[in-house]
């Protein structure tokens, strides 16, 4: 018989989970605006990436099995601490905004530096982020970890922490099927959405961190060299922004809901699609 | 002009097919390209792929070594990285192997990464302009990436046609020599094949799909009832199977289940390029959302602007009135 307890891990994971504050696509029609160089922001609503929900779920799953702390951080602006404070609501120790002047208009590659420039002014076994944004490119995750020689694995799907020095996890692969690996601390992992199912954060809830202090780090706190960041030293730069016009787009059925149900019914008996 | 180079995926022994794929986007870029193919594996597998290229590639370098037997990324990533001359443009699937592998790579490289190129409008000097896609394919986006110190560029899958190309008749070069011994801090263990569901939803003449439009648990009996009217099978978007809704098994996309129905309601669903990759044989597609700009309607037959949780009701009630 399998005497194995169940053991009471005191590892103490430090993790640092990197969010984004997004426009919400669920509750937005995305549109262009007038001058076609951005989309029309006015009236959007924003809320925290999906992705980067489910990895700080995950962060305080682990870290409830295995103790340890969960910072959440942002490269952004003032704007941007409402969703620290919603993950801080949720139950993640610290926030930390990480914003200045000299980082707009940075690509992939400067936010990747930016972050790793304080993941070195810390002492974290455990980076996080979400496998892509909603207008990102699934990059950042993988340049930091390459920036700081860490192990690295994306489409993460779950997670499980073997002892102090690793973790075994799997990766999304096609087909639904899972790809296992073991990793070694400290790494960076992008994780995927349906790993966990991401806590409920109520008004009270929000209350409770609203008074909480987000310290805020710029180019001198961290000491990052200006030029390397920002649009300046940017290599991928967005020229416009336009609607794309994919084949030759359906016929739309118009009329009451009646008639169309009608015209519904006849073309599904002409398709086969009624049996 | 910068050396283009393309990272072949391969299984089994035969070339995955976004080996054309790449070849077709190196013209895109130079229409006089002649891109090299590399490819890393071990044994008699990693032979033939290689051989078979050369009928379209005509340089292909092989890199063999038995840690690459699999394709762990964080190795591969390592042998490229010694392969790969500083400065060259390097082409990669936009694939679960590929997210893994490439923004690291830029890095090490030291070269321009972008991710999810859909299309390639060309190189001006050292500015290549490409097009990509965000919020779910709503909107589009030009993009001018710097590819004067080389780039690792991401690419759709599906996105770029493959060419007929005449007989490449090329060589293979092998390249082992140069990468030395790998080891990384990530080791491959095993596949968990996906557990088949209740329902095989790959082998439904008929789907009613569901999406984020269902809002709630409660409501996938509105699509249950509509496919037990129709004698249709119940299949989702990845949402669903996210917030837990439906099994894995019931889910359509490049993550999920490839099915190949006559008919398909696509229900609430925006329409991601990830989801439609699951969609094959060209099937008869309906789609009802609610937001007249969800993407959906660009590859639909037919659309309707409704909102799904009116609109399946009422749709039932009067087939099962027929």
């Amino acid at each position: 018989m399998d005497v194995r307890t169940e053991i009471i891990w005191e590892i103490n994971v430090e993790i640092l989970v990197c969010v984004r504050r997004v426009p919400d696509t669920a509750e937005n029609e995305i549109e262009l605006n007038s001058a076609g160089n951005d989309i029309e922001r006015d009236d959007l609503v924003y809320s925290i990436n999906e992705w980067d929900n489910y990895a700080v779920e995950e962060a305080l799953q682990i870290v409830a099995k295995a103790g340890g702390n969960v910072t959440v951080v942002t490269v952004g602006s003032e704007d941007d601490e409402e969703v620290l404070r919603r993950e801080m609501a949720m139950g993640a120790n610290h926030g930390v905004l990480i914003t200045d002047d000299a980082f707009n208009g940075s690509d992939g590659k400067g936010i990747a530096t930016i972050l790793k420039a304080y993941v070195q002014k810390g002492k974290f076994d455990l980076i996080l982020t979400g496998v892509q944004a909603e207008d990102g490119g699934a990059q950042v995750g993988g340049m930091l970890a390459a920036l700081l020689d860490y192990p690295f694995a994306s489409l993460v799907n779950s997670v499980e922490v073997v002892d102090a020095k690793k973790l075994k996890v799997s990766r999304e692969i096609a087909g639904g099927n899972r790809e296992m690996n073991e990793i070694d601390l400290p790494c960076v992992l992008s994780i995927q959405t349906g790993i966990n199912e991401p806590r409920y954060v109520g008004m009270r809830g929000i209350r409770q961190v609203a008074s909480l202090e987000i310290p805020t780090f710029g180019t001198s706190e961290l000491g990052v060299d200006a030029s390397s960041v920002g649009g300046a030293a940017a290599k991928v730069k967005r020229v416009d922004y336009f609607v794309p016009a994919l084949g030759k787009g359906a016929e739309m059925l118009q009329g009451s809901r009646e008639e169309i149900i009608d015209n519904l019914i006849g073309l599904l008996k002409a398709k086969g699609g009624l049996k | 002009m910068a050396r283009i180079f393309a990272y072949i995926e391969h299984k089994a022994g035969v070339a995955d097919d976004s080996a054309a794929e790449l070849l077709a986007a190196a013209k895109a870029i130079d229409p006089a390209a002649s891109p090299t193919a590399v490819v890393t594996g071990w044994g008699a597998d990693l032979d033939s792929v290689c051989n078979a290229l050369t009928t379209s590639y005509t340089e292909v370098w092989k890199i063999a070594a038995e840690s690459l037997a699999y394709p762990n990324a964080e190795l591969i990533r390592k042998a490229l990285a010694k392969v790969v001359p500083h400065g060259s443009i390097l082409l990669i699937p936009h694939d679960h192997f590929g997210v893994d592998l490439a923004p690291g790579l830029a890095i090490k490289l030291d070269s321009t990464f972008v991710s999810d190129v859909v299309a390639i409008e060309g190189l001006d000097g050292a500015s290549l302009k490409i097009v990509r896609q965000e919020y779910g394919g709503q909107v589009s986006t030009h993009v001018r990436c710097d590819v004067s110190s080389g780039a690792v560029i991401n690419l759709r899958p599906g996105s770029f046609k493959p060419q007929e190309n005449a007989s490449a008749n090329g060589t293979v070069v092998d390249k082992s020599s140069e990468v030395g011994a790998l080891s990384s801090g990530r080791r491959y263990l095993e596949t968990v094949v996906a557990e088949s569901g209740d329902v095989d939803i790959s082998k439904q003449a008929v789907l009613v799909s569901i999406g984020r439009g269902i809002q709630e648990k409660d409501n996938v009996s509105i699509a249950q009832d509509l496919a037990d009217a129709m004698g249709a099978a119940v299949s989702c978007s990845r949402p669903v199977v996210d917030a837990k809704w439906l099994e894995k098994s019931r889910q359509v996309g490049s993550s999920g289940q490839t099915v190949k129905p006559k008919v398909y309601m696509a229900c609430g669903i925006s329409g991601s390029f990830q989801h439609l990759a699951g969609l094959k044989g060209n099937p008869f597609i309906i789609a009802i959302n609610k937001n007249p700009k969800a993407p959906i309607f660009q590859v639909a037959d037919v659309g309707i602007v409704d909102d799904i949780l009116e609109f399946l009701p009422e749709l039932t009630t009067k087939i099962r009135e027929l």
